[in-house]
């Protein structure tokens, strides 16, 4: 992935105006970190970045290989965490790990699945039902999932939600790992991931 | 050949999930089976000692499954949202692939009910087919309009409040052209009559679920990809 570019986003919902007029731009091995308090838009960003909301005006630009890719070439390219973004409960966490895998087209087999689930400190809990995790548990599940497919572009909104320490060095180590294969973009108040950043992009409050 | 191959293994991946998810918890089961039985129950009670005409057998067996069908199909693109996981499946797969997978639950989980009601209506009802193969060809051709038409209003109101009343609401003048042709050729059937009667009927809801289909795979990715109300 070369290059993100955000070009003059806007978002409103009605006469509520959440940001104006966002500009920023990430290369390649760089982190760019969208800070701001609560309600500011950082959630909202991140899913107009990942293509799952609109903006109001202007336009999120993802550059491969010097080339502007389509907003499904940009999905395909797309890893999401998010608090509010779940995975399927009723399913176990490797049922989880297929399903993300075939829907997106790639062969999975039980030692990926394994390897995957040991990345984020899930060894052995593979065939446990999702509903049965703690949070903590089911963020780490959810890195599993968003890295799949090796994303070009890695979206965390609040990466460390929910984990103890052991979780979050493990999120450290994923978004050191990220910057050498693409792009990261997370939302945080948290002034420890704030420092991760190569760009960062304050949002303001609304009046 | 390769990304319709993906397509189509997307797709059944969606299907299976839902299977898979609706066989640990029945929901969906639960309430549509639920529904149809007591109708049926009810209407046996109340209608049964009449003797009534084959005619009206066909109209209140579509009466049942259509509303049996109300009371549970939407719950595959509500419970996506209701559980936020309907983002992820955004990311993952691509809308159409969503729609069949989802279209292909829809169709089974109609035919399981068909199952368990068939037999109920023979035995409650005293219904008796004069020819099957008319039967069960306007079942089933009736069974692929209703899936894909609820199956895209499903996902129209899951987005929506008051997903139940919408879903019946805005189900139901879609699905009556399908409704008038699936009574008539179920009913012609039923009496026994030869397959060249019946084939308008059928052709009129093979013509609908094409149409339909055709339709919701064009609109699906404007409805699915377009949340508005999620910030």
């Amino acid at each position: 992935m070369d290059r993100l570019e955000l070009q003059g986003l806007s978002k409103r919902y009605g006469r509520l105006r959440v940001f104006q007029g966002l500009t920023a731009e990430v290369r390649s091995g760089q982190v760019l970190v969208v800070a701001g308090p609560n309600g500011s838009g950082k959630s909202t960003l991140l899913r107009i970045i990942a293509g799952l909301t609109h903006p109001t005006a202007g336009q999120v630009c993802l550059f491969r290989d010097g080339r502007l890719l389509s907003p499904e070439e940009r999905r395909r390219q797309t890893g999401l965490v998010a608090v509010d973004v779940a995975l399927y409960g009723e399913l176990t966490a490797w049922e989880n790990l297929s399903f993300f895998a075939r829907v997106r087209g790639l062969g999975l087999s039980p030692e990926e699945g394994e390897a995957l689930l040991a990345g984020v400190g899930l060894a052995g809990r593979g065939d446990d039902l999702v509903q049965n995790y703690s949070s903590g548990m089911r963020q780490r599940l959810k890195y599993a999932c968003a890295l799949l497919h090796r994303p070009g572009l890695l979206l965390l909104d609040e990466p460390g939600a929910n984990l103890d320490e052991a979780g979050r060095a493990i999120v450290e180590a994923i978004i050191a790992r990220q910057r050498q294969n693409g792009l990261v973009v997370l939302a945080t108040n948290d002034p420890r991931e704030v420092a991760f950043g190569d760009v960062v992009l304050h949002l303001g409050a609304r009046p | 050949m390769r990304t319709v191959r993906l397509w189509c293994a997307a797709a059944w991946a969606i299907c299976a999930k839902d299977l898979r998810t609706e066989f640990r918890t029945r929901y969906a089961l639960s309430a549509i089976g639920l529904f149809a039985v007591t109708t049926l129950t009810v209407i046996s009670f109340s209608l049964g000692p009449l003797g009534l005409e084959r005619d009206l057998l066909g109209a209140l067996l579509w009466v049942v499954l259509f509303f049996s069908a109300m009371a549970g199909l939407s719950r595959t693109f509500v419970h996506e949202e209701e559980a936020h996981t309907a983002p992820a499946l955004r990311l993952a797969a691509s809308p159409g692939a969503v729609y069949m997978g989802k279209f292909l639950f829809n169709l089974l989980l109609l035919l399981a009910l068909e199952a368990v009601v068939l037999p109920l209506f023979v035995v409650l009802m005293g219904l008796e087919v004069g020819h099957p193969g008319a039967f069960f060809l306007a079942l089933a051709l009736g069974d692929l309009g209703l899936s894909g038409v609820t199956t895209v209003v499903a996902a129209m109101v899951a987005q929506a409040g008051a997903r139940s009343a919408l879903f019946t609401v805005l189900s139901f003048p879609l699905l009556l052209p399908l409704l008038v042709s699936s009574i008539e050729g179920t009913r012609l059937a039923l009496e026994g009559k030869d397959i060249g009667t019946v084939w308008p009927s059928l052709q009129v809801l093979l013509a609908y679920a094409v149409a339909m289909i055709t339709a919701a795979l064009l609109l699906f990715p404007l409805i699915w990809a377009s949340p508005t109300r999620s910030r």
